[in-house]
């Protein structure tokens, strides 16, 4: 049985989303249950890998039995291994929290929402297990697709929001499969263990320096790296709760992951620091991004749209770790996967049911909502918390392994960078906490409280979004053992 | 030095977090309710004081909760210094708590569920950073001091809370994310460790003049909680808060944790080697005493109470720092002994304030002429207590500043026996007054009627209670003195 996990998590939510279709047709009331039953399995797969590799080390499935590089294969190693946990816990309580939400934001698309979604995160799930280059392209499209029918079911601005994405996102990933189309021109392989063999007498190549720009810049454009990151936020605000709290904590994350992914597997570091070295210039552009980040996010008076400029900011996070080029730095952007995908998880699950009690998510809609929705905002402040980056919070350790990576790269404009994105954070959340405490403001010398009328979310949104806030604080304190059972053995070689 | 393993500096932490979700069900019997503000806050105190016998033998106890990086763990040393501070604050706590009761019920607050939850919070906070054996302990607890802090500065609600919640913010969190938190991270890129240590982390390093000179300063000027010019305004603006806030809270607990932030700094991260050869000490005590003047010529201008009382708190915590910046063996002393000596007087003269504010409303000095003649107890307490302040027998507060100044002397330095002696003259003249003009004034310029009434019986108490401590510690300034000692002989080996 757990020889098959890689195997079983990625086509039980294929064929799933199948039944759930049909499903739709004969009975809606279906569909939730199979979704989460499929969900519940790739969960159960990816925490069994996870253990797998744990004690076993890398995992080599090869799919059908066909051998690569002919075969597609499945490599689950310490990267990945974290990854997928992540990925398919996230779908899994974010598909339980926003039951509610869908029934009632659209009770008559049950069906081909749930469809979707599960079809979704098989593509998520399958861009992160896939050995295969371009495997990857086609999975990565499969969730492109089923990610912008899901963001389009929202308000009447999110079809052209959506849109947008679409155009930019296609683009994205053209720009990846043309990467690897060079790739494949040259070594005559898709196997990214095999690419990766074959290509060190090449390094000096144009063509191979060609496909990592290309691939590079495509990747960034799915992952929303400033400043190609103009079609994040319309589409991640205007879509419906649910989706959005599925796609914004997933989607970025799981990019940032290929990315790290095509610089330690697919290319080495010896490649990407040493021949190709524009890394100071990708560290300065990640300052910019997280420092536009927080400037945009400090003119939005919309919780949502602000959530989504600090998404852009975070992803500057990941990218400068990534290319600090040392180990410190490195932990810090694969701690932050985790992290960040639990965080904005945690932020948006609020936005759900903040949106199903209140109908809005402006500013204006947030008054007196500390009264209103206490447990809510409770989670909302340890999520607001671990995203300004205070222990014993996850945000706060990931930032500290990105800043010491920093100061030992001697990169300090991209420390300052880090320190000014936590302080405007601070100023980001607390003018959200203000609202919600003062206003309205009461007469009398604030001693006249009218006791506002109590409307809690539901209790299947309160549970979940409690267990993301909880493990927010869990994963802080326990992240010294993410990093010396799991992290520690994704850095390559020689970084120091 | 001999160290024991136990879990009990955790427990002390941990306490009056469990405590929390009883106080949040019981929410509607407020007399349920503050018995469990009772329970946890002589729980704290028993368990701070089952750990003083072991260390007055000398020995250390020492918990690590999880280790993160090699030299970066959640753990817990408890040693002479964080037992003198833990014993102040969690005492403290209980009298307070009783204060409390009598304020905001006097006074009939809103939302005294939510306060009573997140003054428990602030305390795990103070006792944890009371225990923390490393920098990144210490900033944890600092961190989450500063944010339970802040619904009870902004306990009002309004559009003044909001203002002053702002500046709260901007200089505490702001100096603590953009300070400390750079300057916590090179140290630990230069030294590989955080751990406290006798001789300092960053002696022995590669560090340069200037950048130990840039980092010593970050910390100083980023524990903005010690409220060191220029960092201090956020403590007059945090008066807005009800006073037992201001009176455990910006008196005792979260101004203190700053200064102990920075005696930590100085003694176990830089090391008094390191500060005596560099005379960095030198650059901080300029800095203090610049302060202490300024501070007390401001508070002589005040005409709000809590806001002179905040101005003189922000001299009196300069003391502390100036006294260990000193790095003689007597200004340590009296340094450490000021944290006590300090906070007993202090806390009584704001449970003065708040019950004077209670029973008649009224916040203004000037609006206070001949209020000895209806609250007698309460301005006899006032009276003792700004004794302490100024450091005039028969109040503890004697002892401390003796220490302060033979301190200077021990490191011939004449010209900050100057400032001590001047700053207590200050004190004298910003404090007598108000006692004179309460008892002393003609029956036509009285304010109030001749008639005693003094404010809640759970308001009065507390503040008869501590005033007679201030005053017991003169003559019994045990165990304070005898732990300052003894981590002043840890540090310094005389």
């Amino acid at each position: 049985m757990s020889e098959q996990y890689p195997a079983l998590l990625v086509i039980v939510p294929l064929l799933s989303a199948l039944v759930v279709s049909v499903a739709g047709w004969v009975n809606k009331r279906w569909c939730f249950p199979i979704a989460v039953a499929a969900l519940s399995v790739s969960a159960w797969s990816s925490v069994g890998l996870l253990f797998r590799v744990l004690n076993e080390g890398v995992i080599v499935y090869k799919l059908g039995g066909w051998s690569p590089p002919m075969g597609i294969a499945y490599y689950i190693d310490y990267l990945n291994g974290l990854v997928l946990p992540v990925v398919s816990i996230v779908a899994l309580l974010n598909l339980i929290s926003s039951k509610r939400t869908v029934e009632q934001q659209f009770p008559d698309k049950t069906g081909p929402f749930y469809t979707l979604y599960v079809l979704m995160v098989t593509g998520l799930l399958g861009i992160v297990v896939t050995g295969d280059a371009f495997n990857l392209y086609v999975l990565l499209e499969i969730a492109s697709l089923t990610g912008y029918g899901l963001l389009a079911m929202g308000e009447e601005r999110a079809p052209l929001a959506t849109l947008n994405y679409l155009y930019m996102g296609t683009i994205g990933a053209c720009f990846y499969l043309l990467g690897i189309g060079y790739l494949y021109i040259v070594t005559g392989s898709l196997n990214m263990v095999d690419i990766a063999r074959l290509l060190p007498p090449l390094y000096q190549s144009k063509a191979v320096l060609a496909a990592f720009i290309i691939c590079m810049v495509g990747v960034w454009l799915k992952m929303a790296f400033f400043p190609l990151h103009a079609w994040l936020p319309n589409a991640y605000t205007f879509a419906n709760s649910a989706s959005s709290s599925l796609i914004a904590p997933l989607v970025t994350k799981v990019m940032v992951y290929v990315m790290i992914r095509l610089m330690l597997t697919i290319f080495t570091p010896k490649f990407v620091f040493n021949t190709l070295a524009v890394h100071d210039a990708v560290v300065w552009l990640a300052v910019i991004a997280i420092a536009m980040g927080a400037v945009l996010a400090l003119k939005e008076r919309n919780l949502k749209k602000m959530l989504t400029y600090i998404v852009v900011a975070e992803v500057g996070y990941m990218v400068g770790g990534a290319w600090l080029g040392n180990r410190a730095g490195l932990t810090g952007a694969v701690l932050h996967i985790v992290n960040d995908a639990l965080m904005t998880l945690c932020v948006f699950l609020v936005v759900g049911n903040i949106v199903y009690k209140i109908k809005g998510y402006a500013f204006g809609d947030l008054k007196g909502l500390f009264a209103k929705m206490p447990f809510t905002m409770g989670a909302f402040v340890i999520g607001a918390l671990s995203i300004i980056g205070v222990p014993p919070t996850c945000g706060f350790f990931s930032k500290w392994y990105l800043i010491l990576g920093a100061i030992q790269a001697h990169q300090y404009g991209f420390m300052v960078a880090l320190l000014f994105s936590s302080l405007i954070n601070v100023v980001l959340f607390f003018r959200v906490f203000e609202i919600g405490f003062y206003e309205p403001f009461s007469d009398h010398e604030g001693h006249e409280h009218h006791p506002a009328v109590m409307a809690e979310a539901p209790l299947t949104m309160l549970v979940p979004l409690y267990v993301v806030a909880i493990s927010l604080i869990l994963v802080g304190l326990y992240t010294g053992d993410i990093v010396n059972h799991i992290v520690q053995f994704v850095i390559p070689k020689g970084f120091m | 030095m001999e160290t024991i393993t136990s879990i009990r500096p955790l427990l002390a932490v941990l306490v009056s977090l469990l405590i929390i979700p009883l106080v949040v069900v019981s929410s509607r019997s407020p007399n349920v309710r503050e018995t469990w503000t009772f329970v946890a806050a002589v729980a704290k105190f028993l368990i701070v004081l089952s750990m003083l016998p072991a260390i007055l033998r000398g020995t250390e106890i020492v918990y690590t909760v999880v280790q993160f990086m090699p030299g970066a763990a959640i753990k817990f040393r408890v040693d002479a210094l964080g037992m003198l501070f833990a014993l102040v604050s969690s005492s403290l706590w209980i009298i307070t708590s009783a204060y409390s009761i009598g304020y905001m019920r006097g006074l009939k607050e809103h939302g005294q569920t939510r306060y009573f939850c997140f003054f428990a919070i602030c305390l795990s906070a103070t006792i944890g950073a009371a225990f923390s054996a490393n920098l990144l302990t210490l900033y944890l607890f600092y961190e989450i001091l500063s944010l339970a802090t802040y619904p009870l500065v902004t306990h009002h609600q309004d559009l003044e809370a909001r203002s002053s919640g702002r500046k709260y913010l901007l200089y505490v969190v702001g100096a603590s994310i953009g300070l400390v938190l750079p300057a916590m991270l090179i140290c630990y890129n230069l030294a590989g460790t955080l751990e406290f240590s006798k001789n300092g982390i960053l002696a022995g390093t590669a560090a340069s003049p200037s950048l130990l000179f840039i980092l010593l300063f970050m910390f100083v000027f980023g524990f903005a909680k010690s409220a060191i010019m220029p960092m201090h305004s956020w403590l007059p603006a945090a008066m807005v808060a009800p006073t037992p806030v201001s009176a455990l809270l910006h008196a005792v607990a979260v101004v203190k944790v700053g200064v102990f932030s920075i005696v930590r700094i100085l003694t176990g991260v830089f090391g008094i080697q390191l500060l005596s050869s560099s005379h960095l000490g030198m650059a901080v005590c300029c800095v203090a005493a610049f302060t202490i003047l300024v501070g007390s010529f401001i508070a002589l201008s005040q005409d709000g109470l809590k806001r002179l009382l905040a101005f003189s708190t922000i001299a009196q915590l300069s003391y502390i720092v100036l006294g260990v910046a000193l790095l003689s063996p007597k200004g340590m002393t009296g340094g450490m002994l000021h944290i006590a000596m300090h906070a007993f007087g202090k806390i009584t003269l704001f449970f003065c304030a708040g019950a004077i504010f209670v029973a008649t409303g009224k916040k203004n000095i000037s609006e206070m002429i001949g209020i000895g003649r209806r609250m007698p107890v309460t301005m006899a307490a006032f009276f003792i207590a700004s004794l302490s302040i100024i450091g005039m027998p028969p109040c503890g507060g004697f002892i401390s500043k003796w220490y302060l100044a033979l301190g200077t002397l021990q490191a011939h330095q004449i010209g900050f026996l100057v400032v001590l002696l001047f700053s207590s003259l200050l004190n004298a003249c910003y404090f007598i007054p108000i006692t004179y003009k309460a008892f002393f004034c003609r029956p036509e310029d009285a304010m109030f009627e001749n008639k005693v009434q003094e404010a809640p019986v759970f308001c009065v108490v507390p503040l008869v209670i501590t005033a007679t401590i201030s005053v017991i510690l003169l003559f019994y300034p045990q165990p304070f003195l005898r732990l300052a000692r003894m981590m002043v002989q840890s540090i310094t080996g005389v």
